[in-house]
């Protein structure tokens, strides 16, 4: 009983950066109808720059502040330069820049901080919580940290007016135009959101998997499957979805002998086919209903 | 009376095929006008090449502002609202969401006064306030839809068949609360409407198109006794 509760607990801890990754996903799925496959890639960089700030000395919390606030105004930028002009663009198009941004910003990483493994700092440290060895200090202040940016968001998108518009843009965007609502701008700043929230994700997960140019691959296919188990078209959807991958595969790890941690990957993957095949459009999400 | 709205020259298209040819009209300050026409004739395209939702050329004189070039976003922030054909509300938010996105770009603090006034208007929406836009029914939706759009405080109101869909009682019924929205606010009106002789009775203006011209105008009193229009779009 021990083990389960210390499997599920580790797999809400994880899942926690799936769902903080499934949730940039849908951010971005949201104002432009196509999945980032560059997110991964974006919050791993935000982590280099984390960790670069901290070699230069930054205290954590300030470097970590910061690397979220540049990493919004890099997202914001990144929608400006490269899909604005995209936007009426057929859907390879937004295949190939998504690519390429990918393969950019692992390069790059690799270029600036290349390849070795470096560790990064956990703020909370490593010891385990309450000496019981269920969950160990990392897993519960990064489960802190993901609850405090969720219901900011949360609170963000329902109760201010930018929220309402943000929400409008994505819901019908000629609906929001005829209001007023600048929806170009709130795409950007769907891309800034999803961007700084990949980099806590990236900053978060770093102290576990280390810090190096590929450490996000995994994760933002776990974010994927979280994404689409939750359902595409549902930010609380995708949260949940991020959440319970994280716990089956942490529990598909344990108890099913042949899976072990080679196979955990592949379970995330089998879950995407499986909940596309039962439900095209995730447990959480709805059949667009066109009107004619 | 000065024209509020000064139209020259007028052209639209969908990709290869133009809609339309050339129109000219004006909408006095204060005034209203109707857009009468048959299907097809091009009337919801005036008014979508109108907010910058259509290709479009020509002349688009607001207040002495050419907005012909504008995208939709920036024309509304100039005031004018388009209640388009359908309502255009999002279905998925409450009363009092659409109520509060159609103030978005003004003051948070007139906003909160100016829904208590649409409230006015359309008691309905108020005991609606927490409900789902696309739960309302149809002349609460278009009420829903004419409410969001006196959020913005508008100086011109397009409206595509603010009938469409509604009982004959609610028409009636609606098309008086359009006439005091426009006394009372001192909103300027361009209503395109099938129902020719409801629109006729509360516009002082009236344009009659066909297949994308203007080929008949005058005052709206002079256009319900012409024998043309009457045979053709009043029916008798």
């Amino acid at each position: 009983m021990e083990l389960f509760t210390q499997q599920v607990l580790a797999g809400i801890a994880t899942g926690g950066i799936y769902a903080l990754m499934a949730l940039a996903i849908v951010m971005i799925y949201q104002a432009i109808h196509h999945l980032n496959f560059a997110q991964g890639e974006m919050g791993m960089f935000s982590a280099f720059v984390a960790w670069q700030l901290l070699l230069w000395g930054a205290p954590y919390w300030l470097a970590f502040v910061a690397t979220i606030a540049l990493s919004f105004v890099a997202g914001v930028l990144i929608e400006r330069i490269v899909f604005k002009p995209l936007r009426r663009a057929p859907v390879f198009s937004h295949l190939v820049v998504f690519v390429a941004l990918f393969a950019i910003f692992n390069s790059l990483a690799g270029f600036i901080w290349d390849f070795t493994i470096k560790p990064f700092p956990s703020p909370f440290g490593t010891t385990p919580l309450f000496g019981a060895g269920l969950i160990g200090a990392h897993q519960a202040g990064m489960l802190v940290v993901i609850a405090v940016v969720l219901v900011a968001l949360f609170l963000f998108l329902r109760t201010t007016r930018l929220g309402l518009a943000l929400r409008a843009a994505a819901a019908n965007p000629e609906s929001a135009r005829l209001v007023g609502v600048r929806v170009g701008w709130m795409m950007a700043l769907g891309w800034g959101l999803a961007s700084a929230i990949g980099a806590v994700a990236g900053m978060m997960i770093a102290p576990i998997v280390f810090l190096e140019p590929n450490m996000m691959l995994s994760v933002l296919l776990y974010g994927f499957a979280g994404a689409v188990l939750g359902g595409l078209a549902s930010p609380g959807g995708a949260v949940f979805g991020g959440f319970l991958v994280g716990v089956l595969e942490n529990l598909a790890a344990t108890y099913v002998p042949v899976v072990g941690s080679e196979l955990k990957l592949p379970i995330a993957l089998l879950l995407i086919v499986v909940v596309l095949v039962l439900r095209p459009y995730g447990l959480f999400g709805r059949k667009p209903v066109e009107r004619v | 009376m000065t024209a509020l709205l000064s139209v020259r020259g007028l052209t639209a298209a969908y990709g290869d095929r133009r809609v339309l040819n050339g129109l000219d009209f004006d909408i006095a300050e204060g005034g209203a006008a109707a857009l009468l026409g048959a299907n097809g004739a091009g009337k919801t395209t005036t008014l979508r090449a109108l907010c910058g939702m259509t290709q479009r050329a020509g002349a688009i004189v607001l207040d002495g502002q050419d907005i012909a070039g504008r995208p939709t976003e920036e024309i509304v922030r100039l005031r004018v609202a388009h209640v388009p054909e359908g309502r255009g509300t999002l279905t998925a938010f409450t009363v009092e969401e659409n109520l509060a996105l159609g103030a978005i770009t003004r003051p948070a603090r007139e906003a909160a006064a100016d829904t208590e006034r649409v409230y006015a208007y359309f008691p309905v929406l108020k005991e609606r306030r927490q409900q789902q836009a696309g739960t309302l029914s149809g002349g609460e939706q278009q009420m829903l839809a004419i409410g969001r759009a006196l959020m913005l405080r508008p100086r011109l109101m397009l409206l595509d068949e603010p009938s469409f869909g509604l009982a004959p009682m609610l028409v009636t019924e609606l098309f008086e609360m359009l006439d005091r929205v426009r006394r009372e606010e001192g909103v300027s009106l361009l209503i395109v409407e099938q129902n020719a002789a409801l629109a006729l009775a509360i516009t002082d203006h009236a344009y009659l198109l066909q297949t994308g011209a203007i080929v008949q105008s005058g005052r709206s009193e002079e256009m319900l006794a012409d024998d043309g229009v009457r045979r053709s779009y009043l029916g008798h």
